[in-house]
């Protein structure tokens, strides 16, 4: 029956194979369309709009002030300053409150992690203004230092770095936690019990043995953190009291103030481009399994 | 080997986790240069006994002392022991010279002698010449070598393993078995070895130590726990065996009505299981002296390769509803063919390989 060059069902089974292989794809159909529609258009049009002057013609002056202009430069500056040390203070931050939560056994590290959670799911905007009655020259913090004595006139908080970084690092703190969590549950507690048995002690041991293992995970928690901050807008904005101008910010006033959509897509393209830089050094450092989430 | 291997003295350890007692007074001697293995099933405590030894989980109280010196309360990283764990626990962030490089490291020893006692130890291992690979480059043999060359580069004077062949397949693990108490033999070490396989502790060990329920229920040479078990758990959990109620009356022993010899003498009356192991069974057409003689029919006759396993289902007139495991060695000289199912058979048991252990309720 079969013709000599074929083997028996080969042809059926390679054709159901690839049915197989549609039926996939089609899953991924509706994904797809949306990131063309929403993502990939739209930063297409950004990038045409970013070459548009003011008089309407192609043109590079939008980026050729970024470089001239002093302003845009400090911008540059304020918002890779602010995003390393947000993502330094939730480094020390939060390292050694996961590496706690990594060891208590599973139940009570559940329970840690609701903790980490719930602020985490809290709307933004609500946890950015709690910080501001918080933090505010007669907020509670300030009263309660002035009452103990600690210090004599209240301590300006917000409406300046010191705000925005307090705010910032609240809210990205989870950002780190999650990944590196994940990646400390999977690091085996018997190569830390090898290491004190062959003689390190238990500095030696976390040294020598657990950091280096954690490394992929403090990697991800980290790059996460610190892409999230470049864009940051919203706390910025409220806890920086106009002080302290991220890019995300200037982009908005360049619409905002002075709809100027060639201006503010140019910075736009700017910070893309810059973030999809660290992305790719980044990735040559730390598999993009470990970022999300996986290990 | 100039070193000195050293005796392990275990005094009256116990630890309770809330309710349950992972050890209860246990009293163990590990002479030196003994390879003694901690026999029992999962649960029974073995492993929390090792870990006690290594220094991992402390008791509620009791003593443990390496050679004359207590080290109940040292922390692990100055007990210098060696120990293998289960799932071999390589750092897999450093190669294989540089596992096991580590705990010479540690001990701040020259670049040369580093380099040197390191080459020492795959050797030893046969790994020689494997030192750059990564970890992950090897397989389970391979990574379980490291792992033991890693915990004997700094000559420890005892060596802990817990279950260190249990992610092999069988094969290997029997190549192992057998390796590892080479190595022991050539290395002078006193070795404590956990394990829930009975079958790899009478291969490899000088002394069981048959742990169940936290509790030490038989100490003594492979021989002895298979030939002589102390009570009717280790007879169930060691070897094969058919386990028949008996009852004493008088000193002497009786299946149903007819009395059984055992070779040994009985004093407590009631209820006893005389153990029955399926290779000490043979054909038997007539009463012999000094032998015991059951008879009944073949229920099942399965080949298993290196014998065939009877099961007999004794005649309940005589006996009582029981039935018995029996093997017969392939090769084995027998007059006439190997029983089928159905045959009609009696069978002996010489009173030399008969015994009873008191029914417990320890037996699961």
């Amino acid at each position: 029956m079969s013709l000599s060059s074929e083997h028996i069902n080969e042809a059926s089974l390679r054709r159901l194979n690839r049915q197989e292989r549609y039926k996939l794809f089609g899953l991924t159909l509706p994904y797809l369309v949306l990131v063309t529609a929403l993502i990939i258009i739209p930063i297409g049009w950004l990038f045409y709009m970013s070459f548009i002057g003011r008089d309407g013609t192609l043109s590079l002056e939008n980026y050729t002030r970024m470089l001239d202009s002093k302003a845009y430069m400090r911008i540059f500056i304020t918002t890779f300053k602010i995003s390393i040390l947000t993502t330094l203070i939730c480094a020390m931050l939060g390292y050694p409150l996961t590496y706690f939560m990594s060891q208590l056994p599973k139940k009570w590290a559940g329970l840690c992690m609701i903790g980490v959670l719930i602020p985490f799911w809290t709307s933004l905007l609500v946890r950015t203004y709690a910080w501001l009655v918080l933090l505010q020259k007669k907020g509670i913090v300030n009263t309660i230092l002035v009452d103990l004595e600690l210090i004599s006139a209240p301590i300006k908080f917000v409406h300046n770095t010191s705000g925005t970084l307090i705010g910032m690092a609240h809210i990205m703190l989870p950002f780190l936690i999650l990944p590196l969590y994940a990646n400390m549950r999977t690091i085996d507690k018997d190569c830390v019990r090898a290491a004190a048995s062959l003689g390190a002690t238990p500095a030696r041991a976390f040294w020598t043995v657990f950091f280096p293992l954690s490394i992929p995970g403090l990697l991800a928690g980290l790059l996460i953190v610190f892409v999230l901050c470049l864009g940051f807008y919203v706390t910025p904005a409220i806890l920086g009291g106009g002080r302290v101008i991220m890019a995300a910010m200037k982009i908005s006033s360049n619409i905002e103030l002075y709809f100027s959509w060639g201006a503010a897509s140019a910075l736009g393209v700017v910070l893309l481009v810059s973030t999809l830089i660290i992305l790719f050094l980044a990735s040559k450092l730390v598999s993009m399994d470990q970022i999300s989430g996986k290990s | 080997m100039t070193l000195n291997a050293l005796n392990i003295s275990i005094k009256d350890i116990t630890k309770k986790y809330d309710d349950f007692h992972a050890l209860k007074d246990i009293n163990l001697e590990v002479t030196s240069g003994e390879f003694l293995t901690l026999l029992g099933p999962s649960g029974s405590g073995k492993t929390t006994l090792l870990m006690v030894l290594a220094g991992f989980t402390s008791p509620d109280y009791g003593s443990v002392k390496f050679g004359d010196e207590e080290v109940v309360l040292k922390p692990p990283h100055l007990r210098d022991i060696g120990m293998v764990f289960q799932n071999y626990a390589l750092f897999p962030h450093m190669n294989v010279e540089q596992n096991v490089g580590y705990p010479q490291k540690l001990r701040g020893v020259s670049t040369q002698l580093l380099k040197d006692t390191v080459n020492e130890a795959l050797a030893t291992v046969k790994l020689d010449g494997l030192g750059h690979r990564n970890v992950d480059e090897l397989s389970g043999g391979q990574k379980q070598r490291v792992a033991l060359a890693r915990a004997i580069v700094f000559k420890p004077k005892i060596l802990l393993m817990d279950e260190p062949l249990s992610a092999l397949d069988k094969k290997l693990r029997e190549e192992m078995q057998i390796e590892l108490r080479h190595l022991h033999d050539s290395l002078n070490m006193t070795t404590v070895y956990v394990t829930h396989d009975q079958k790899e502790a009478l291969t490899m060990s000088d002394r069981i130590a048959v742990i169940n329920h936290g509790s030490l229920m038989q100490l003594g040479t492979p021989n002895e726990i298979y030939n002589s078990p102390n009570n009717a758990f280790i007879a169930d959990f060691i070897g094969e065996s058919s386990l028949i109620p008996v009852s004493v009356k008088d000193n002497k022993a009786y299946l149903k009505k007819s009395e059984i010899f055992v070779n040994h003498s009985v004093e407590k009356n009631g209820d006893h299981l005389l153990v029955v192991r399926p290779e000490k069974l043979f054909i038997s057409e007539e009463k012999e002296k000094n032998t015991n003689l059951f008879f009944g029919y073949v229920s099942e006759s399965i080949f298993q390769g290196e014998s065939q396993l009877l099961v007999l289902r004794l005649d309940p007139e005589v006996f009582g509803e029981q039935s018995l495991q029996m093997r017969i060695a392939n090769g084995s000289d027998l007059k006439g063919k190997i029983p089928t199912v159905g045959d009609k058979i009696s069978i002996g048991l010489r009173m030399s390989d008969s015994f009873i252990v008191e029914k417990s309720d320890v037996s699961q």
